[in-house]
This record gives structure tokens, sequence and C-alpha cells, in this order.
């Protein structure tokens, strides 16, 4: 069975809420759209205070190319244009809307019908990535990069196959897991989407084994759709990180930065991501809901929320049993990448993946110890570094060492940290480093 | 309630494993060769073993507590353990204790924690104590009571020549035939020969090493790279003059599967890509078998072992793992 070649491990996948059916979230009485949602330029308010929205409608343009716009999920009056927290921790812009009735914009398809791309022979790939840029989609695993980028890749990358990234390597999370057992075929109809966007005859869909239901149906579905392969993989972690899975999936290693998966030939879009470009492109939905797992060992039920953006995730907590007692952290996303929130009013982002509650003892990180030299954290690193290195090097502030070592190769997965039998915190310090000697390769140019 | 939540970076779980875990597995895996020289030597093992661990785990705490500014409790990581458990395994049953501790005290006192303590040690606390002994004590160091003698006081035990002594002799003279006293392989491999208390019976080491490698506590590049060059160099030497004894019985004796197994990998001292291991590994064999052959002592592998323990900061500075994405030719 295929898996990327250099380093990884196998945290326990803890898939709690596998069996979960995906159920709609309650309406939020407050939602709260942080303008930058996305990586790139945030999006610039188009309502004012006292405007009344429609669910569907935009409430922001894009703030330049890279960038997207956002769409109100709830119908409502425009409350306040104020920071909020959001999951970084940081407070930032956002647009507040007050939630009255379920109101849609009439140009949204609210059927279940099942459009083929075959149906709209008169689609180009230009409409396509059009109507996935006014739609306001970006990369739903968690990066929030703008798709309509990714799918214009830059000049002389001769692009050959589309990977959709099913993997949903995280622990805890099952979003993905359960938009594949219920939304098969728009997931397979924005595939091909996708293909015809960037204009190859060959994608594959990647999906760990251990979901063994996932891939049966995918693989059954797919029969149905020319081009399409179903790719079952090893389960490693990060397999869902970008560059290992071009490597489990076609062998191929992406040159170290600025390189773009696009220069092997590759373009990866999350599965939540297809799902979202089917509903842009053929129902004309725009991007306003997303699934979210919302778990952890001691909450009472937990669940996958089909969640407007902008709701708070207290709502979805409550929805799923109410904060435990003895909760210690609040992660927004899986344990291994995610970012612990500061309160539970945080609202649902687009990259908003899951919500994971954790106990104070879970919580708690051990004591660290000296290094022993073990190497582990060298086998465990998918990016083939030296993580004990670099943390060390960024303790010393010794930029050049860790320039030389590649530091900015590091993709944050925290594999390092998570094997280290000493319990250190090296991917604290390695993002120091590499924020660091980012920096300072900047200031050069 | 908002207050009260814990904030930091990702990953926000942990494997489980800990400096401890390691440590002890590394102790478990000695428990088969620690029972053989039970067998083999009973009291005088007992006691070497019981006097090496109690000192170093006593000079460990006696510097932590007495010597550092800021005390901290390391005996309990399991570290000093397995250097009192290789100490001894290096070791002849019949030596006297008080050398036992003076080893221990060099071993941890001032190769361990001069140098800042577990992680920061450049050489193997018992292999130099070891070294530091055979310098010392050299005629003690090197009496070995011949085994299956449980019963008599360490101080009257049988003593004999140990296989490599007889390799060596061997070599010296040019008199294949000398070869004729050596015990057969498979005695060797259970161990029935004289030698350090640790090392003498193979199958057990052997056993350890398969623990720690199913424990992922090491990983096999070491000990097989070091296996591998000295069964391959010696089968060459052998085949072309039968004064040099067969490879089997050269991997066999002496210190070499306790070097291979439990000393080279020991983590703080040896390198920590898999390309620098089997450099080091390789370096390892290549040195055994030139100082067996050419040196004036018949046992290389602790001088073969610390001389690369040395040449392991700069094995760690030139070997790098393979990076993701490195394109060929474009070296940097």
């Amino acid at each position: 069975m295929k898996t990327f070649k250099i380093g990884g491990v196998h945290p326990q996948e803890n898939k709690l809420s596998a069996s979960e059916p995906i159920r709609q979230a309650p309406l939020p009485q407050v939602a709260v759209f942080p303008l930058g949602q996305h990586i790139g330029a945030p999006a610039k308010p188009i309502v004012s205070k006292g405007d009344v929205v429609k669910v569907g409608q935009p409430i922001a343009e894009a703030g330049g190319y890279v960038s997207a716009p956002i769409h109100s999920s709830v119908s409502g009056t425009v409350l306040k244009i104020d920071t909020v927290i959001d999951a970084s921790g940081y407070a930032k812009p956002a647009v507040f809307i007050q939630v009255e009735g379920d109101e849609w914009e009439e140009s949204i398809d609210r059927s279940k019908q099942l459009v083929r791309l075959e149906e709209h022979p008169e689609l180009t790939d230009k409409d396509i990535i059009a109507k996935i840029q006014n739609a306001g989609i970006v990369g739903l695993g968690g990066a929030c990069f703008p798709t309509h980028v990714k799918l214009s890749p830059p000049p002389g990358n001769k692009i050959e196959w589309v990977i959709i990234n099913a993997v949903e390597c995280e622990p805890y999370l099952t979003a993905d897991h359960r938009l594949m057992l219920e939304h098969t075929d728009e997931i397979l109809v924005g595939t091909t989407l996708i293909m015809k966007a960037v204009g190859v005859t060959q994608g594959f869909i990647a999906i760990e084994n251990n979901k063994p239901d996932a891939i049966r149906l995918m693989t059954e579905h797919a029969r149905a759709y020319t081009g399409i392969e179903v790719v079952p993989l090893k389960v490693k972690y990060p397999q869902g990180g970008e560059k290992q899975l071009i490597d489990a999936v076609v062998g191929r290693q992406v040159p170290a930065p600025p390189a773009l998966p696009a220069s092997v030939g590759a373009i990866i879009q999350n599965v939540g991501t297809a799902y979202a470009v089917y509903q842009a492109v053929m129902k004309n939905k725009p991007l306003f809901e997303r699934v979210v797992t919302v778990t952890g060992k001691s909450l009472a039920h937990p669940s996958n929320l089909m969640t407007r953006i902008g709701t708070p995730m207290n709502l979805l907590i409550d929805e799923c049993g109410g904060l435990p007692e003895d909760t210690g952290k609040i992660i927004g996303g899986g344990p291994m990448m995610g970012k612990a929130l500061v309160n539970t009013e945080v609202p649902v982002c687009k990259g908003s993946s899951g919500i994971l509650i954790m106990t104070g003892t879970d919580a708690r990180r051990a004591k660290p110890g000296p290094c022993i030299r073990c190497g582990k954290c060298v086998t465990a690193c998918p990016m083939g570094l030296e993580p004990y290195l670099l943390a060390d090097g960024a303790a010393r502030e010794m930029w050049d060492l860790l320039e030389h070592n590649d530091i900015t190769s590091c993709i944050e997965c925290g594999s390092c940290q998570f094997t280290c039998p000493a319990h250190r915190p090296l991917l604290d310090y390695v993002r120091i480093g590499k924020s660091t000697v980012t920096g300072i390769i900047k200031s050069r140019s | 309630m908002a207050n009260q939540l814990i904030v930091s970076l990702s990953p926000h779980v942990h494997s489980g494993d800990s400096v401890q875990r390691n440590m002890y597995g590394v102790c478990i895996a000695l428990l088969p060769a620690l029972l053989c020289s039970f067998w083999f030597w009973g009291l005088g093992a007992i006691l070497v073993t019981t006097v090496s661990v109690a000192s170093c785990l006593f000079v460990e705490w006696s510097v932590n507590k007495f010597m550092l500014k800021n005390p901290r409790l390391t005996i309990t990581d399991g570290s000093a353990v397995i250097t009192g458990l290789l100490l001894a395994f290096n070791l002849p049953s019949n030596i006297p204790l008080w050398m036992v501790g003076i080893g221990a005290l060099f071993a941890i006192g001032v190769v361990k924690m001069t140098f800042g303590g577990l992680g920061c040690n450049l050489f193997n606390p018992a292999l130099a104590a070891r070294a530091f002994m055979l310098i010392s004590f050299p005629v003690e160091m090197t009496t070995w009571p011949t085994t299956g003698q449980p019963f008599t006081t360490y101080a009257d035990a049988q003593t004999g020549a140990t296989p490599l002594a007889l390799i060596k002799d061997a070599v010296k003279t040019g008199d294949a035939s000398l070869l004729d006293d050596l015990p057969s392989a498979f005695d060797m491999l259970v161990g029935a020969t004289g030698g350090c208390m640790g090392e003498v019976c193979a199958l057990a080491l052997l056993l350890g090493l398969g623990y720690m490698l199913i424990r992922h506590i090491i990983t096999w590049h070491i000990p097989v790279s070091i296996i591998a060059t000295v069964f391959v160099i010696t089968g060459i030497m052998h085949w072309m003059n039968p004064v040099f004894v067969s490879p089997v019985i050269e991997i066999l004796s002496g210190g070499l599967m306790l070097g291979a197994i439990f000393m080279a990998t020991d983590y703080v001292t040896s390198p920590m890509t898999p390309k620098g291991q089997l450099v080091y590994g390789i370096a390892i064999g290549v040195l055994t078998v030139i100082i067996r052959t050419f040196g004036a002592y018949p046992e290389g592998m602790s001088f073969a072992i610390l001389i690369m323990n040395a040449f392991t900061p700069m094995i760690n500075m030139y070997c790098k793992p393979q990076r993701y994405g490195a394109v060929e030719g474009s070296d940097k």
C-alpha cells in the first residue's frame, strides 16, 4: 500500500465521531464573519450597519487577487463592523449580523438533484474558475488558500494530475470521512470540475485505509466518471500534507520552497473543497457552510455538524452535550496542527474543520527533560530535517546555521515534538527559528 | 471559564514515549545477559552488579545534591542504572569491589556529570570507565574466571584465557594450531567461555537486541553494520590465511556483541541519522578488526567505540538525513 517515503508518525486515531451522520447545526443569534479567514489580503466589507442581508449574499469583496470574498451564511441585519478574537487568538475586524429567519438568495439551487458536468457542456475552464472565485472558496483542509489562485498555476507548469486530499490524517477529525459517505457523487462531480478547470484527464482521490467504507463507496461510484481513480493509502501522519500526499500518490517530491506542487505537475484539493466547488458551480451556492467535527473524549455526543460560517463555537459545543466540567483546552482543528482557542465565542471560519475538547490532564504538556540525542525526531520528520538541531539553533539564535539546515522547509506538522521522549518543545523553537530566518531571507531581496 | 483554558502551540498530543520508557526498556533488554552472568558466576556476578549499579546511582545523586547549583533528581531516569549494568557487564566477576566503586565514580562523576549530565557526555560512560580501569588495574581487569562456578567465593575462582587471547597468540606466533584450543562456535554462542560478565553469552545479548528492535528503542543500523563489517573483513582475512580465526568465531568472541548491541547504540554518543549510524557502525567494525589483529590488546571493541564516540559530532555534521525534495545535483 502506498504512502510517503520520508519520516512520519502514527498518532492514536480516536475517530470518535466516524459513525455519526452529518446533521444541521442550529442557527446562531449573531453570526460573526472575520474578514481575514483565508491566506492573502483580508476581504473588504461591502455592507454597513443596518443593511439587511440574505443567506448567500456577499458581505465582503476580495481584497486583491490572492484573497476571497465572504458571503453571509444567515439572513438578518448587519449589527456592526467590529473586532473579534478568532482562532488565531488575535482580535481581527469582522462583520456582525443579527440573525432573523433563514431567507436564502433566490439564485441558489437548494434541490438535492445531482447535476453532472455532462449536463453543462457549455462550461469552460474559465467559467469554472470564475465561479469558484466568486463563491469565495478557499482550501477547506485548514490552510485556507484561495482555490481560484491554486487552480491558475503560473505559466510554465504542466499540470498532469488533480489529487483530491481525502486523507484526513489528523486524529479525531471525521468531517471529510462523513462527507465522502454522504455526498459521494457531489464530490466526484466536484473533482471532474476541478480537473476540467486545470485541463487534466487524470484525477486521484487519496483516502487512508482507516476509512475502508469510504474507499469502497468512492471506488464504486467513481466507475461512473472517467479518469478518476481512488487511491487507498497506508495510515501515516502527516499524509494530508500537500508535499507528503504528492509523494505518496504519484511518487514525486516538490523541490524546496518557493517551488509549488504545480512544478511537479500536481494540483491538490481537499475533498471538502471539491464538494464546495460542486455547490458553487452547479448549484450557485457560495461557500457559507461546512462540516465541522465537534469531538473529544469527555464530550457527551461527538458529532459532525453542517455549520454556517460565523457560528460561535460554544453553540456547537452545546449542541454536542455542552462543555464538560474538566475541560482544559479547546482546539480549533485537530490535535496535531490545530490551534488552542482562547475562548469559546470564536466563530467558525472557512477553515474550521473541527473543535476538539481536551480534559485538563490531557491538555497539559509534560515537563521537558534534556535531549538524549536518540534521533527519533530526525526519523519522524517528514521533510528530512533535523528538528533537534533546528530547535537548539533557534534557542541559541544561530540563524545562519538554521538557514543552512533548511529550516524554511519545515511544514510545522509537529511529528518531532509528538515523538520526542524527553517531551521537548521542539516545534515551539523551530517556529521561532523559521519565522526569523524567513524574515532575514526576505530582507535580503 | 475562559481564563482557565490552556493555550499552547500544536501539537497538542504526544506519543507517550518517554526517556524512562526507553532507558528501562534497555534495562529489560539487558536482563537475559544479566541472568546468564548470575548463572555462570553466581555470587561474584551478583555482588559486582549490585555494587556497580548502586555506586553509579549514588555518584549521580551526590553530584546532583552537593555539587550543582540547581539540584535535580535525575537518578530515576534510568540512565545511571544502564551505566551501572553495562559497567558490570564489562568487568570480570572476581574483580575486587572497591575497584568497581572507582569505576562507577569515573563513569558517572567524570565522564557523564562533568560534561553536563544526561545527553551531554561525549563518551559512553561505562566504556570510558572500562578503559580507565583497564589502565589502572591491568591485572585484575584481565583475569577471567572460567564459567560454571556459581558457588565459589569470587577470590578463589578458577581463571582461564579468553578466546580472544588465544586468537591473538595465534596471529602473533603464526601458529594456526593454537586455534584448536578455542571453544566451539556453539559454546561461544551460549557463553561457555571466559570473559567479562555480560559479554560471553551472545544468544542472551541477541535476545536483548530483538526486544529493543521490537519496542523501537533502537534501530538496526548500528548493530547490524558493526557485526556485518567485522564478519566480512575477518571472513576475507580467514579465507586468505587460516591463521586468522573464522569470522563466525570472531563475531561471537569478546565484547563484540555486547558492544555492537548495547554500547555503540547508546543514544547520547552515537550519530542521529541512519546514514550517520551506518558510517559509525562500519568504522567501529573496521577499527575493531584492526585493533584485535594488530593492537597490543586482544580486545578492540571498546576502544573502537570510544574512538568513534569522538567522531560522532563530526558525523552528525556531515551525514544529513535525506531532505524531502532534494533534487539531485542541486547540492547547496
